[in-house]
C-alpha cells in the first residue's frame, strides 16, 4: 500500500507526514503523528469523541479522510492549552467536575471551543443543541453544560 | 477500510474523467458522513474517493428573485441553514437541514449527499420535493436535470447512471402567496433518524388553496409525494375540514413498515399529525 504525503497545519504548527490513503483523519492523528488526544468511540459519527476543528468548523475526525486535510488547518484538543496554562474550558471542566471516565472529554472540549469561538455568550439551550453530537455516559451532561457556561463567563471577563 | 485511492477534482469535467477511470467502485466524496461509514463497514464497495469539494460549482449558495436558489451539492449544511436568503425565502430547507445529525455532522454533510444517499428517511428530501427542487446532474453523456420527485428508485437507489454525479440542486423562486414547512417526529430532541418526516407546500389566493404539495418520508421504499392529500385542498378554502381531509389522505397513502423506530400504526398516525401541523405553518407563511 502506497503512502501519501500530507502537508497541513495542526495546532498552528505546519506538519508534513506520511499516511496510508485509507487513513481517516483520526487514524492519522493518532497513529502517524502521535496526537492521542482525539479518541475513537464509535468510528461512525455518533459519539463525538474524535471531534476536531477543521478550517474553523467542528467535524468528526473519523468521518474525514486524512488526505482531505492536505492544505487545511486542524485544531485538536492538544492545541487548547498554552505552554503556561490550561484553556479556560479545561480549567472549568476540572473545577466543575465535568468529567468522570474522561474518554468523551477531549471531544467535548474541542466542540465547546468551537462554540465559544463563534458565540461568546451561548444560552444553556444553545450549548445543549451544539453538544448534542457528543455523548457522555458518566456525567449526565449538567456539569458539562455548567463548565461551558463558566468558561464563557471567564473568557468574557478576561480572568 | 479496504484499500482506497483518494483523488481531488477541481472542475466538473475532471470529476467526470476520474469517475470514468474509476468505474463502478469509484464514488464522489462530498461530506463523507454517510459514504465513509459505508466504505469502512463494507456496506459499499469503494476503491476510489473522488473529492468534489474543490469544484466551485458544487460549493456555495446563490439566490435571485428571478432565478430562484442554487445550492451546490456538496455545500455543508451549516452554510445552507445560515444563509440569509435561504432563511428568508426557504424556511422549510432550514427546518430540515438544521436537524440532520449534530453540529459536527452539519459541518460536513450536504444536501447533495443526503439526496444521493437516497435513504427513504433522508430529512432534506421531503423538503426538496415540496419546494419543486431539481437536481442538476453531470456525467459522461452530458448534463441533465431530474426533479427530486423523480430521483429515487428504491431504498438507497436513484436514477444516477454510472459516472454521473449531482452538481447542484435548484429551487424555483417562491410563488406569490406560497408557504412551505417541514417537520419530523423522533422520540428525542435531536440526533436521530426520522420515524416520519413531512413537507407541505401551499399557495393561497385569499382563503382558497390554488396549489398544494405534500411529501412524506420514512413511510415507503422512497420518500413519496401524496397527490391525493394535495387534491383534498386544491380549489377549496383552507379550513379545519379540508386540512383534516388532507391529513387523512396522508395516513391512508403511507405504506410504512414496522421496525425499531416505529410501528405501522404509529407511523400512519404521525403522517396525519405532521401533515396537519406543516400545513398550518405553511398557511401562516403563505399569508405573511
Amino acid at each position: 500500500m502506497s503512502k501519501i504525503v500530507i502537508n497541513t497545519t495542526i495546532n498552528e504548527e505546519t506538519r508534513e507526514f506520511l499516511a496510508d490513503e485509507r487513513d481517516s483523519l483520526l487514524d492519522a492523528l493518532r497513529e502517524r503523528i502521535d496526537l492521542m488526544g482525539s479518541k475513537e468511540g464509535c468510528n461512525n459519527g455518533n459519539c463525538g469523541a474524535c471531534s476536531v476543528i477543521l478550517d474553523g468548523r467542528l467535524v468528526n475526525s473519523c468521518l474525514v479522510m486524512a488526505a482531505e486535510v492536505d492544505g487545511a488547518e486542524v485544531t485538536t484538543v492538544e492545541g487548547l492549552a498554552s505552554t503556561e496554562e490550561l484553556h479556560p474550558l479545561q480549567q472549568t471542566f476540572l473545577e466543575d467536575a465535568a468529567l468522570q471516565c474522561g474518554i468523551c472529554t477531549p471531544g467535548f472540549l474541542v466542540a465547546s471551543k468551537a462554540l465559544l469561538d463563534q458565540n461568546t455568550n451561548p444560552s444553556e439551550e444553545e450549548i445543549r443543541w451544539w453538544l448534542a453530537g457528543n455523548l457522555c455516559r458518566c456525567t449526565g451532561y449538567d456539569k458539562i453544560i455548567r463548565a461551558v457556561q463558566h468558561a464563557a463567563e471567564r473568557i468574557n471577563s478576561g480572568t | 477500510m479496504q484499500a482506497v485511492t483518494y483523488q481531488r477534482a477541481f472542475t466538473v469535467s475532471e470529476a467526470i474523467d476520474l469517475l470514468r477511470e474509476g468505474g463502478e467502485t469509484a464514488r464522489v466524496l462530498a461530506g463523507g458522513t454517510d459514504l465513509i461509514v459505508q466504505a469502512r463497514e463494507r456496506k459499499r464497495n469503494v476503491n476510489r474517493f473522488i473529492d468534489i469539494k474543490h469544484i466551485p460549482e458544487v460549493m456555495g449558495v446563490s439566490y435571485s428573485a428571478s432565478e430562484g436558489l442554487n445550492i451546490g451539492a456538496a455545500t455543508p449544511l451549516y452554510q445552507v441553514y445560515a444563509d440569509n436568503d435561504v432563511k428568508t425565502h426557504y424556511p422549510a430547507i432550514v427546518e430540515a437541514a438544521s436537524v440532520i445529525g449534530g453540529t459536527a455532522i452539519q459541518g460536513r454533510a450536504s444536501l447533495g449527499g443526503n439526496l444521493c444517499n437516497s435513504s427513504p428517511a433522508g430529512d432534506s428530501l421531503t423538503a426538496d420535493m415540496v419546494l419543486g427542487a431539481v437536481a442538476h446532474i453531470a456525467g459522461p453523456n452530458g448534463e441533465r436535470d431530474v426533479a427530486v420527485t423523480e430521483f429515487f428508485t428504491g431504498p438507497g437507489a436513484n436514477v444516477l447512471d454510472l459516472g454521473e454525479f449531482v452538481v447542484n440542486i435548484h429551487f424555483p423562486a417562491p410563488a406569490a402567496g406560497s408557504g412551505a414547512a417541514w417537520q419530523r417526529f423522533i422520540p428525542r430532541n435531536e440526533m436521530d433518524i426520522a420515524v416520519v418526516n413531512c413537507g407541505s407546500y401551499l399557495v393561497l389566493s385569499g382563503d382558497i388553496v390554488t396549489d398544494a404539495r405534500i411529501a412524506l418520508g420514512a413511510v415507503a421504499a422512497t420518500p413519496i409525494m401524496v397527490p391525493v392529500a394535495a387534491e383534498a385542498l386544491i380549489g377549496k378554502p383552507l379550513t379545519d375540514e379540508t386540512i383534516a381531509a388532507a391529513a387523512a389522505a396522508s395516513s391512508e397513502t403511507a405504506t410504512p413498515i414496522d421496525d425499531m423506530r416505529g410501528s405501522i400504526r404509529q407511523r400512519k398516525h404521525l403522517c396525519g399529525v405532521l401533515t396537519e401541523r406543516t400545513l398550518r405553518i405553511a398557511a401562516e407563511l403563505a399569508r405573511a
